[in-house]
């Protein structure tokens, strides 16, 4: 007797033999049925504000970078090379949309708005969060690799709940798929069909380990066991990304419930500032993606179209440095929080044993200013 | 020497599963960003029967069947906070609230300080707990003593159908995350019930006055305590006996005032010893009434092992005989302790049953 097991749905996934792309590595506009419909109102004005966001984005990671090196910032985790898989999606997000990140969402991070000198803050370890999540509508990065996924759940089932057409734009790395609540994430998401996307920045790399340590299929093919439809899309194809999350969103605010988004990308730098990625990575790989790097491609994409790309770059620049200069004094000038800021904000209603303990310790300190 | 029970027009008798029901009712009653999740609770009531009734009374958008799936019941709770509902998680066992710990103790509980006091999250965690239920591994347990442990959660518990209302109803209005630890053992032991009264969620409550000795406890031991003292009566010891109720924060000043009267101080509590609700509250007397002390404190615990099968758990659960051993002992009538040589005690003096 033979045993057939059922396949998972491979039908629920596109892009599976090769990633969704809509711009080829000169920039030629290939067709793509599937996204092509929601591209229709990007023009040359619309690509260059793509362009310059990513130029902007990467400014502030190579500008983070140094202030690390510099010893202004205590740690950074570089995002460069995945620029279109942020840039993409966060343009397309709704002001009332939600996004729920890990640490290396720094693209997000600008797009919403956050404030420089409170971001500055989270790198040089003065603040545990560096924005106001309810402000910009972006929860507070999230170390612990994959929690976020279910609280993007959580919000988009309030948000249904509440009637209100947002949306939970949720993002994690290729390592965090391995992690349960990723996994349980996508159970309930399913069950409660929630208005949550699902985008997972395969960077190829958790710290050293490569994605196949994570998982034999295509992280794409992973949702479609939940019943969670999925796209597997050129993260370095910012276009590509942004009519992806169009798809996204609107399935989720239409009623349609969640999607997975695998955006396939290649993360350039070290893991983290203090990383060495010589360790696990060689050359020839490293060179392969730089030829597919999203700002280039976009940059021959815009010459296509016949824009001037000497005044776009210098357009660029000069607002990709004003950032820099701007991210650079924060982290420069930002002031490190007071002793008793240990005691603040732990409980809604201040507890006395805690307030005790805020005694103690201005009591301490001043015993000490006294004999100095 | 017994609790009170104010009898008047405003009081219901109920268990303590009831008062748990009627107090979740109420909430969701009175406000209608309350909602409960967790698994069973819809339309089997919870396998307590705690939760019976809400989902038809109030409907399946607001008394929610979750899948099996510990951490996401809290995860997707705390997405359900940033947008200003107050959730009711349940637990279903004490031994299952594992796989929801870095929910708990990571994001819950520190995204009000992360956030430096910009994100609330008003969310309840009931979880019944302890022994005394005669079932199978992890289904007795006490854990509370892991979340005691991390700044920004509340950990209450409560020893009566009246203060299990009260103290559900102020942990679901509290903007605090609270874990609220139901004494699964007595979910069925009736007791009076006011409706009108909401406690708050920092004071203990001295639930007998004595001058002698002063037992501290919580959850299924103070019932223990007030029998314990009932028969301490009987020899003239007055026994003061305090419901801790909260057990983060801890409420040491009660204890102080107390300790500074009788002197003497016993903790109960199901849970082991070590790094322990006792261990806390002893260090903190200690440091602030030591002068005050005329004996050792005492500690009447569950012993540092894993809860053992029930067959053998009225050895490991504080008993009222235990507690009046302990009441001798700081008092120093007599000691069963008396002749211990735990200096002979090394491992290589130690048999087990295997050993033999
Ligand atoms: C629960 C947990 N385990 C381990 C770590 C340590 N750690 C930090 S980042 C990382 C790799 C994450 O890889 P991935 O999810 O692919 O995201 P990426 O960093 O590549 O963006 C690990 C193991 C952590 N932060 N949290």
């Amino acid at each position: 007797m033979s045993i057939t097991v059922p396949a998972p749905r491979p039908e629920l996934a596109v892009g599976l033999d090769c990633p969704l792309r809509v711009l080829d590595l000169d920039g030629s506009r290939l067709p793509e049925p599937l996204l092509d419909g929601h591209l229709g109102d990007i023009d040359e004005h619309a690509l260059t504000n793509l362009y310059v966001d990513m130029v902007r984005v990467r400014r502030l990671d190579v500008e983070a970078f140094a202030l690390t090196r510099q010893g202004h910032l205590v740690l950074w985790p570089p995002l460069l090379g995945q620029e279109a898989a942020q840039v993409g999606p966060a343009r397309a997000l709704g002001d009332d949309d939600w996004v729920f990140g890990s640490y290396r969402e720094h693209g997000f991070a600008l797009l919403r708005g956050a404030d420089m000198g409170e971001f500055a803050r989270i790198w040089k370890a003065y603040a545990h969060s560096g924005w106001d999540p309810q402000e910009i509508k972006m929860a507070p990065s999230q170390i612990i690799i994959g929690a976020q996924t279910l609280h993007g759940v959580g919000y988009a089932m309030a948000a249904k709940m509440d009637g209100a057409a947002e949306v939970a734009l949720t993002c994690f790395g290729d390592g965090a798929t391995s992690e349960g609540d990723v996994s349980e994430a996508m159970v309930w998401a399913s069950a409660f069909q929630a208005p949550v996307v699902f985008l997972c920045q395969n960077n190829q790399y958790a710290i050293s380990e490569p994605v196949a340590v994570q998982s034999g299929v295509p992280l794409a093919l992973r949702p479609t066991g939940f019943g969670i439809p999925s796209m597997r899309v050129d993260g370095n194809d910012v276009l590509a990304m942004h009519a992806a999350a169009r798809i996204a969103f609107e399935r989720a605010r239409s009623g349609g419930g969640p999607t997975f988004i695998e955006a396939v990308t290649y993360r350039r730098g070290p893991h983290t500032t203090t990383d060495d990625p010589k360790r696990y990575r060689d050359k020839a790989e490293e060179e392969q993606w730089l030829a597919k790097d999203p700002i280039d491609r976009v940059e021959r994409a815009l010459e296509r179209m016949g824009a001037n790309m000497e005044a776009v770059r210098a357009e660029a620049k000069i607002r990709a440095d004003q950032l820099a200069k701007e991210f650079r004094a924060a982290a420069e000038h930002a002031v490190p929080p007071t002793a008793e800021a240990i005691f603040d904000h732990v409980y809604a209603q201040p507890s006395p044993r805690l307030e005790r303990q805020r005694l103690e310790h201005r009591a301490f300190t001043s015993s000490i200013e006294a004999k100095a | 020497m017994t609790p009170q029970t104010a009898q008047n027009a405003n009081t219901e008798t109920l268990t303590l599963a009831k008062a748990v029901n009627a107090a979740l009712a109420d909430s969701l009653e009175g406000d209608d960003r309350v909602l409960l999740m967790g698994e069973d609770i819809g339309k089997l009531g919870g396998v307590f029967r705690v939760t019976d009734g809400l989902q038809d009374r109030f409907g399946p958008q607001r008394v929610i069947d979750s899948p099996l799936a510990e951490s996401a019941i809290i995860g997707t709770a705390i997405g359900m906070s940033y947008r200003g509902f107050r959730v009711v998680a349940e637990i279903q066992f004490d031994g299952f609230i594992y796989p929801a710990f870095d929910q708990i103790v990571a994001q819950v509980a520190k995204l009000r300080y992360r956030s430096q006091g910009r994100v609330s999250m008003p969310l309840t965690i009931r979880v019944p707990f302890g022994g005394a239920i005669g079932s199978v591994e992890h289904h007795s347990e006490s854990p509370e003593s892991y979340f005691a442990h991390t700044a920004g959660l509340r950990v209450v518990t409560a020893s009566t159908p009246q203060e299990a209302y009260s103290t559900l109803r102020a942990a679901i209005q509290s903007d605090d995350p609270v874990l609220f630890f139901e004494p699964k053992g007595k979910y069925y032991t009736k007791g009076e019930v006011d409706r009108s009264i909401v406690r708050d969620l920092e004071t203990a409550n001295v639930v007998a006055s004595g001058r002698d000795v002063t037992i501290a406890a919580y959850g299924p031991t103070v019932d223990t305590a007030l029998r314990a003292a009932i028969a301490a009566a009987d020899e003239g010891i007055e026994i003061e006996v305090i419901d801790l109720r909260s057990i983060s924060p801890l409420d040491v000043d009660t204890v102080v005032e107390s300790v500074r009267r009788t002197g003497r101080l016993i903790v109960t509590h199901e849970a082991p010893a070590e790094s322990s609700v006792s261990s806390e509250l002893i260090a903190s007397v200690a440091e602030r009434a030591f002068q005050h002390l005329e004996a050792a404190p005492e500690r009447v615990t569950g012993y540092d092992s894993p809860y053992p099968p029930s067959a053998v758990e009225h050895d490991y659960l504080p008993s009222i005989d235990r507690l009046l051993d302990a009441v001798d002992r700081t008092l120093g009538r007599r000691n069963s302790r008396t002749g211990l040589d735990y200096s002979a005690v090394t491992p290589a003096t130690v048999t087990t049953g295997a050993a033999r």
